[in-house]
């Protein structure tokens, strides 16, 4: 243990400040059209993916399945809003707590079967978990509503303060409150002994087993509190779209979340609130524009797992670590060149994409393609020769750069390790 | 006896048709340590790629062709993919994996669109086998099961009667002799993960004609294959065979009874309504709950015996 005498932790509060001013102030500033809902979701995706993130990252534990807590725990809280007797009594800012401690429960009943291993195999028992529970939730339509789902009215009860939870501002809010909180909370888990002994488990469970730690039960009661905060953005998510439907315990909402996490990075705490932007960005904006985001989606996780399997939390930390050694100065213009030239291939090969797309799937409505106000005609040469152009120029260029760009790069990281080395010794 | 014999039937041949999906998983399993999660997209890509090649040259030639051109992209994706993965460990192999699987339906969308494809079964194989009291059995089906013993028949006799089954053999549990002895194990592995996809497509040859070829296909038998190989034991070719067939005669059989708890406990005397309590549970028919009966059997199996049926390690 690392004893430190600090009075004061100025830069704890001041990044917690400044965490907090954020989300205060990112109403205001993106308040056009549908932002305030798609910041909403983001609050909830990013309470789920630093749930997750509790599994994957602190305990290597790859679940297929965390879906089923967020989901089951937003059931609880539509049926808490919906319910005249116990239910009624509790008000809607609480509501996430009834989704939180409904997502507990099951953590205790089904994580006591998933933890009893690790790795593939807790991996395939959680994907066969999630299955079960989405087959029984079209089985009881009662209680889960069927395939409409179950609906509710968030207004509900006496405002208190005059917070309704009518506009979508106030629900704005509330996520973000519990969405601070949750973080933080989350945050202290990482300080725990639990915590530490979460990150032993996963790194070495036979040592952990030697020094007299049964690596099951700290697996167990690390999955109850992640499945904890799952309910409680279950619950959000129940408040913000007023609908809950088998979907929500899906082994698709699953999927999601674990890429959403392992984009944003997850050996980093902060990865996951990456992660949820980049998610929500691709599968709520993106799929206004184009058909094809699901391809998008996929190949940037394949790409990210196969070129920087630490996410993009890792890319930025790594650019800032050359930045804080005052080296960015040599990198800048190769990386430049690099990202240039990347962004012409990617073009080509985006538009490309879109071409094939309008070929394949909306071939019914002509052949007349339009994006961003140009119209294209699929059908001719034209516009193939262009995306072919784009795609070899790009190709090539980067054949050309990226050699010289590494080799700034390794040199740099060299420079930096040593500096590292003789400031230790 | 005519509807348990047929039921039962019915549910081997679904069996051997999980058996081929799950032999391929098992056997990359058991010698790479992945999970190969898009392996039922493989699956799917044989279904669409003998459809293709059948509406050109015929049903015959489909179903040599589209398994070697799955094994072989299974191949290329072992080797520019997973191979430069293999030093991070197995979860970022499996997570390669499952972003395999989202790619494959998409791009799978991109070239044959989003409804199903009509992927008919060849006029020479379609027709009664035998009709036994008043059912017929199709010779389709009849089909499928041959060609999946035949399948079987082959894996075995390859993997422990030829020189090549014994340096696989061989790379599955000292891969690091068998790489002193002067054989290139990462190659070895290669064409092992090429074979497995090459057999998820053959699966997709006969079992796309035989129930629909449409891009969900990958996902409704995806995680099925799975609980095959739990509930058989991890890497255990056997007990794979016997939990395919398991789990399809039960699937088979649950979906054709039409009875619940309600029906025996009315059966015998009690009288349950809608007043009862618990009667939504009551009320269920085997039929309606087919569906989570494979995924109970998992969490049962994994409760009783942790290793599976036939497994060797927990």
């Amino acid at each position: 243990m690392r004893l430190t005498f600090t009075p004061l932790n100025l830069a704890r509060y001041l990044v917690w400040s400044g965490f907090a001013l954020i989300l205060i102030v990112a109403p205001l500033i993106f308040s056009k059209g549908a932002a305030l809902s798609i910041l909403s979701q983001i609050g909830t995706v990013m309470i789920f993916g630093l749930s997750y993130n509790m599994l994957l990252g602190q305990g290597g534990m790859l679940s297929f399945g965390h879906a089923v807590y967020s989901g089951l725990g937003a059931f609880f809280a539509i049926h808490a809003m919906n319910s005249s007797g116990i239910g009624a009594s509790v008000p809607t800012t609480l509501i996430p707590l009834v989704g939180g401690f409904a997502g507990m429960a099951f953590g205790v009943l089904f994580g006591y079967v998933t933890t009893k291993k690790s790795g593939t195999t807790f991996a395939m028992i959680t994907l066969g978990l999630v299955e079960l529970v989405f087959a029984s939730s079209l089985m009881f339509p009662s209680f889960f509503g069927g395939e409409g789902g179950i609906t509710t009215n968030r207004v509900r009860g006496d405002a208190l303060f005059g917070i309704s939870y009518g506009p979508q501002i106030q629900v704005y809010y509330l996520i973000a409150f519990w969405l601070f909180i949750s973080t933080i909370a989350m945050f202290a888990f990482t300080q725990t002994p639990l915590g530490r002994m979460i990150n032993a488990v996963r790194d070495n469970p036979e040592r952990v087993e030697f020094i007299g730690y049964n690596t099951q039960w700290v697996r167990y009661l690390t999955l109850i509190l992640s499945a904890f905060f799952a309910g409680i953005s279950g619950g959000l998510g129940a408040i913000n779209f007023e609908i809950v439907s088998a979907e929500n315990v899906s082994a698709i909402r699953s999927g999601a979340v674990l890429l959403f996490v392992f984009i944003g990075g997850i050996s980093f705490f902060f990865g996951p609130l990456l992660g949820a932007i980049v998610g929500v960005f691709f599968s709520v904006m993106l799929s206004d524009f184009t058909p094809a985001w699901q391809l998008y989606l996929g190949l940037f996780f394949v790409l990210l797992v196969r070129y920087a399997p630490a996410g993009l939390a890792s890319l930025i930390l790594m650019l800032l670590r050359v930045k804080s050694f005052g080296l960015f100065h040599r990198i800048w213009k190769p990386l430049l060149a690099v990202c240039a030239v990347s962004l012409v291939g990617f073009a080509g090969f985006l538009a490309g994409i879109e071409m094939l797309y309008h070929l394949t799937l909306e071939a019914a409505n002509g052949s007349i393609m339009t994006r961003f106000g140009q119209q294209i005609d699929v059908k001719a040469a034209a516009p193939w020769l262009v995306v072919a152009g784009l795609l070899a120029a790009g190709i090539v260029g980067y054949r050309r750069v990226q050699p010289g760009y590494y080799a700034v790069w390794s040199e740099v990281n060299a420079e930096i390790a040593a500096k590292q080395r003789g400031s230790a010794a | 006896m005519e509807f348990t014999l047929f039921t039962l039937l019915n549910g081997v041949s679904y069996g051997l048709l999980l058996f081929m999906l799950s032999s391929g998983l098992t056997l990359i399993f058991s010698m790479m340590g992945v999970l190969n999660f898009a392996h039922a997209s493989f699956y799917m890509l044989g279904a669409y790629m003998a459809y293709t090649i059948s509406s050109v040259l015929g049903f015959w030639p489909a179903l040599v062709l589209a398994p070697i051109v799955v094994g072989l992209i299974g191949a290329l994706v072992e080797r520019y993919g997973l191979r430069p993965l293999h030093k991070y460990g197995h979860i970022p192999e499996l997570l390669f994996t499952f972003g395999m699987s989202y790619l494959i339906v998409e791009l799978v969308q991109l070239i044959w669109g989003r409804a199903a494809v009509p992927y008919p079964i060849p006029k020479e194989l379609d027709g009664p086998l035998f009709t036994l009291f008043s059912t017929s059995f199709p010779i389709y089906r009849g089909f499928m099961m041959l060609v999946a013993l035949s399948m079987l028949a082959s894996i075995y006799l390859v993997l422990t009667r030829t020189r090549v089954g014994l340096v696989i053999q061989a790379a599955l549990t000292h891969p690091d002799a068998v790489e002193a002895l002067g054989h290139n194990v990462p190659r070895i592995f290669m064409w092992v993960f090429g074979g497995g996809c090459a057999l998820a497509g053959l699966a997709g040859v006969i079992g796309g004609n035989a129930f629909v070829t449409e891009p969900g296909m990958a996902a409704t038998v995806g995680s099925i294959i799975f609980v095959v190989v739990v509930v058989g034991g991890m890497g255990s070719l056997a007990g794979a065979f016997v939990a395919s067939i398991l789990i399809g005669v039960l699937q088979t059989f649950a979906v054709a009874l039409d009875y619940s708890l309600m029906t025996m406990f009315n059966g015998l005397g009690a009288n349950i309504t809608e007043a009862t309590p618990g009667y939504e549970l009551l009320k269920l028919t085997i039929s309606q709950s087919a569906a989570i009966l494979p995924f109970l059997l998992l969490v049962l199996i994994l409760i009783f015996r942790p290793k599976g049926l036939m497994g060797t390690r927990e």
